[in-house]
């Protein structure tokens, strides 16, 4: 059963300011899908992303990252449901937004001026019988109702140019366009109205090599120039490995290991974030042992006892089939090991091979 | 031993009101037992036709296929036979099982229809040997159940082990992977090489993965726009591509191997050499399908030359490429 | 694929028993089975209860009493008596007609979509050229080309005029299954072809064809009825279509005999009902993405 309530010491009594350069910060958020046996997709999951990087998210289908993405934007939709946590935002400006409790108008308002989405079937959603120029200048009709058709007009053609779209092209219609374009084109929507956050849900997932090449290098160099930061969501850890600052690996609902990408890369501490980093071949490296994560995840409608990715793990002992581990420095001793409470920049990891607790028992 | 011999493979597509479009281009490949040809391509290359033409789900409009070089014969008879020898493991592990029947129904009725067929209780014994070869265990269960009771994995394995059920001698693995989970991908990869090595098939692993298709195979073909541009030793065709295509293919495939002050550094000169170019690189990807190469608009060597279609010359001991820059007089004019 | 799809068609996952049980929980079938079976029973059973339904008696045109529970024709044969016989006859009417219109339409759209080629764009032709002939008249033109040929012809008539809409709905349904993968793989394992259209096309397509034929029949009964009204089809057949031809031509309108013509129109009315809300029902039962989810909470916090 999840709680309405938030009873542990991230609630209102202690809530502790967050650090200068976080703008989004979600606290011990749990989604479930309802039905005759209730999925809980996303349990208890605490993250922070600060101010122009890149957080990526990695995990399997099924992990719940993207149903995070939804829970984060406040997109969830039923049989989904935001079952507890809180998410706050805050802005370059200084504004502090207590996200889930936003009404539709200032809902609407939030979502694409201060945070936007691209989705991985994004390049479908643009309206095909519609020319690029009336749909860029929809979004500013709704949101920047003063500027002038000029203006608008103007402004459509920078973002196309920005993302190497010949500004020539506005009056195309979305089907004239590459897959790859109209993925630009939605890119250049979601930066219309220079938001600080973009959540990109599995955004080159269905296009060719080449093509996303070149748009995970697009979104660098925009990022890099107009400082947005990135929730960038994929089952390619690869790519991750490439383009995010810091990293979060989810399995079941959780986040089972935290960590600046450049230490989850070289020094992994959970055995599921080897086993996926395991599971990419080199392209050009040597030949090694070539061998995946064997098994499935677990059916996240059921209680789940221990750690959910026991009965997969190689180096599951004893604990691991019973007490739930909590997501903590693996370097710290057994005082520090509270979870939740110390510094969510650092490194993190939920497993019992790197708590001192259970050192003697393997 | 070669098994499989397809000379000038041609298959063209209808349209409505267009002329026809040509799929595939004059592809010649052999397959030995035993080994592994990766054939490599982006959507649209024309690689999964390759795949349905050799499993004659469609009928090529040119070119000869010879299994154990014999032709194909006519008439239904001949076609069983033949498609029994060249079964194919689909994409989707969604849709290659029937949703309405048990495990046990996909792998009874390619057994039952096979040759040397058992009856009875040895075909349930069968049935169970072939789940236990692709490593679903215990096979008792696993043929009870119905695809929606699986997942994607099991499925795969499930739609393997169908393929292997007519005792072929070629198996046509059309991207097995691209649709699994990245951590069930090795897995079916391994077992696919085991079954190869256990059964002596000839296998061609359609992909457009580098990394996969260096790793699992001996020899990598790669296509482009219905031709196939390179062919070579994988290692060889990975590490030291030599049409520019493939290099292209090669530097934007994600490499976890380099470390991030390389990725940066790459990075940066992509989009600085993508900054000096006055045109949009987005837009010029668009065939040219006349009498030159197909790849110039998008390639940095383009001559004059490449005007005209290149012939396939030798870029290295066993190392094809369709590109001019191998012909000496050819580079030497530009 | 986004994992908020995949989720959300978990429940949908269940095993083929979580199904039946979920059939209890949507009142339309509910609703709906209970009708069409109330009318199926009283169509068994209710002839061999009610007296002679074709008795004729002195007490015309009377008001419903405890004698005749709905009244009297005017040469006083029981309104409830024909009611209840006229059930039978319409139901086996539109049954029939439904079963074998629905038969025609599979045999003609899944053969013509899964051959291709000329068998198809023959077959297409003559979908669409029975299509676009103006149903009723047809109907009225064959049925009085074959004067009272009894219960079959009326059935034959209707079938052979309604099977081309839902043979072409089959046709688009097979051309989008037999080119899935599992179809080419049992191709490819050497499946004989009509097979392959029986064991592993069709029951993929077997909510289609189990709706097409609910639907095939509430035409054929209200088809019936249109006939009967009119005075074509078979007249010594007790229908409602017919109870209410006779009501019409002995002028129960203009003289207020209102229980002679209510009635039979009322079931026509309810069992139609009864079939469509059994349609609708299956639909939210067998496709999981129709079905409602309460919300729990109105605000999430």
């Amino acid at each position: 059963m999840t709680g309405r309530t938030v009873d542990t010491p991230t609630g209102s009594a202690v809530r502790r300011p967050a650090a200068p350069d976080v703008i989004l910060r979600a606290e011990r958020v749990s989604v479930e899908y309802a039905g005759r046996h209730p999925v809980r997709a996303v349990r208890d999951v605490t993250l922070e992303l600060r101010r122009g990087e890149v957080l990526g998210i990695a995990g399997e289908s099924g992990c719940g990252k993207s149903t995070l993405a939804y829970a984060l934007t406040r997109m969830l939709r039923p049989p989904a449901e935001l079952t507890s946590g809180s998410i706050m935002f805050s802005g370059r400006d200084g504004t502090e937004i207590d996200v889930l409790a936003l009404r539709p108008a200032a809902l609407r308002a939030f979502r694409w001026q201060r945070i936007s989405m691209v989705f991985q079937s994004a390049m479908n959603a643009l309206n095909p019988v519609t020319s690029l120029r009336r749909q860029f200048a929809d979004v500013y009709r709704t949101h920047r109702p003063d500027m002038s058709s000029e203006q608008r007009d103007s402004r459509a053609r920078e973002l196309l140019d920005m993302v190497g779209i010949d500004p020539r092209r506005i009056n195309d219609y979305p089907h004239e366009l590459s897959g790859g374009m109209r993925q630009r084109v939605v890119i250049a929507m979601a930066l219309a109205l220079e938001p600080e956050i973009v959540v990109m849900d599995e955004p080159t997932t269905a296009l060719d090599v080449v093509v996303q090449r070149e748009i995970i290098d697009e979104i660098e160099r925009l990022r890099a120039q107009l400082g947005f930061s990135v929730v960038f969501i994929t089952h390619d850890l690869s790519l991750l490995l490439e383009t995010s600052d810091r990293l979060a690996v989810m399995y079941a609902g959780e986040i089972v290991e935290y960590g600046p990408t450049v230490t989850l890369h070289d020094a992994a501490a959970h055995p599921y974030t080897q086993g996926l980093l395991r599971s990419f071949p080199d392209l050009r490296g040597e030949a090694r042992e070539l061998r995946g994560v064997p098994g499935h995840p677990p059916d996240l409608s059921r209680d789940l006892v221990g750690c959910p990715f026991a009965p997969r793990c190689e180096h599951a002992f004893d604990p691991c089939r019973r007490v739930a581990p909590v997501l903590a420095d693996p370097s710290a001793s057994t005082a520090g090991r509270t979870g939740g409470e110390a510094d969510l920049i650092g490194r993190r990891v939920a497993c019992h091979l790197h708590d001192p607790l259970h050192q003697e028992s393997r | 031993m070669t098994i499989l011999r397809v000379r000038d493979l041609t298959v063209r597509f209808g349209q409505r009101g267009a002329p026809k479009l040509t799929a595939v281009d004059g592809l010649s490949l052999t397959l030995r037992v035993g080994h592994t040809l990766a054939l490599v391509g982006e959507s649209g290359s024309g690689k999964s036709t390759v795949v349905k033409a050799l499993a004659r789900l469609l009928v090529p409009d040119a070119g000869e296929i010879l299994l154990r070089d014999r032709p194909i014969g006519h008439g239904g008879r001949a076609l069983r036979d033949y498609r029994r020898s060249v079964q194919v493991v689909f994409q989707d592990p969604f849709a290659s099982l029937n949703p309405m029947h048990t495990v046990d129904h996909h792998l009874r009725r390619p057994l039952l229809r096979s040759p040397d067929r058992a009856r009875g209780a040895n075909l349930t014994v069968a049935v169970h040997e072939l789940l236990r070869s692709v490593s679903l265990s215990p096979p008792a269960d696993f043929a009870a159940k119905r695809p929606h009771e699986l997942s994607g994995g099991q499925r795969q394995r499930v739609a393997i082990a169908r393929a292997l059920a007519p005792t072929p001698q070629v198996l046509l693995a059309d991207e097995p992977v691209s649709m699994l989970d990245v951590s069930l991908r090795l897995e079916i990869l391994n077992l696919l090489d085991r079954l190869k090595r256990e059964r002596d098939l000839a296998l061609l692993y359609v992909t457009h993965d580098l990394a996969t298709a260096r790793h699992f195979s001996s020899e990598v073909m790669v296509m482009y726009r219905g031709e196939v541009i390179e062919h070579g030793p994988s290692d060889q065709v990975i590490l030291h591509p030599a049409h520019p295509y493939t290099r292209l293919l090669a530097s934007a495939a994600p490499d976890p191997g380099r470390s991030r002050a390389e990725l940066a550094e790459a990075r940066r000169t992509r989009l600085d050499t993508r900054a000096s170019e006055a045109d949009h690189t987005a837009e010029r990807r668009g065939a040219l399908l006349d009498a030159g190469c197909r790849f110039r608009n998008r390639c940095p060597f383009a001559m004059q030359v490449c005007g005209s279609r290149p012939p396939t010359l030798t870029a290295a001991p066993g190392h094809t490429a369709k590109c001019w820059l191998f012909d000496e007089s050819a580079v030497r004019s530009a | 694929m986004t994992t908020a799809e995949s989720m959300v068609s978990v429940p949908g996952r269940a095993a083929p028993a979580g199904m039946v049980s979920g059939l209890w929980r949507t009142p339309r079938l509910l609703s709906g089975l209970g009708i069409v079976g109330f009318f199926a029973l009283v169509a068994i059973i209710g002839p061999f209860v009610v007296h002679n339904a074709n008795a004729f008696s002195d007490a015309g045109y009377s008001a419903p009493s405890g004698l005749h529970w709905l009244g009297t024709t005017q040469t006083g044969q029981d309104v409830f008596a024909q009611l209840v016989v006229s059930t039978r006859y319409t139901l086996v009417i539109g049954a029939s007609a439904g079963v074998l219109a629905t038969a025609v339409s599979v045999l003609i759209g899944i053969a013509g979509g899964y051959a291709g080629g000329w068998i198809d764009e023959a077959l297409s032709l003559l979908s669409n050229v029975v299509l676009v002939i103006p149903g009723l008249p047809l109907v009225i033109v064959i049925s009085a080309f074959l004067g009272n040929g009894g219960l079959l012809s009326v059935i034959l008539v209707i079938a052979v005029t309604s099977w081309a809409a839902s043979a072409r709905v089959l046709r688009a349904q097979t051309l989008s299954v037999r080119n899935r993968d599992y179809v080419l793989a049992a191709e490819s394992s050497g499946e004989p072809s009509w097979r392959i259209v029986f064991v592993e096309i069709m029951p993929n397509e077997l909510p289609i064809i189990v709706s097409q034929f609910i639907f095939a029949t509430i035409f054929a009964v209200l088809t019936q009825a249109g006939l009967a009204f009119l005075g074509l089809g078979d007249i010594n057949l007790l229908t409602w279509g017919n109870m209410l031809h006779f009501a019409e031509n002995d002028e129960a309108l203009q003289t207020g005999a209102w229980w002679w013509f209510i009635p039979p129109g009322l079931c026509i009315a309810l069992l139609g009902a009864g079939l469509a809300l059994t349609n609708f029902g299956l639909d939210e039962v067998l496709n999981p993405r129709l079905r409602v989810y309460r919300e729990r909470t109105k605000e999430p916090r």
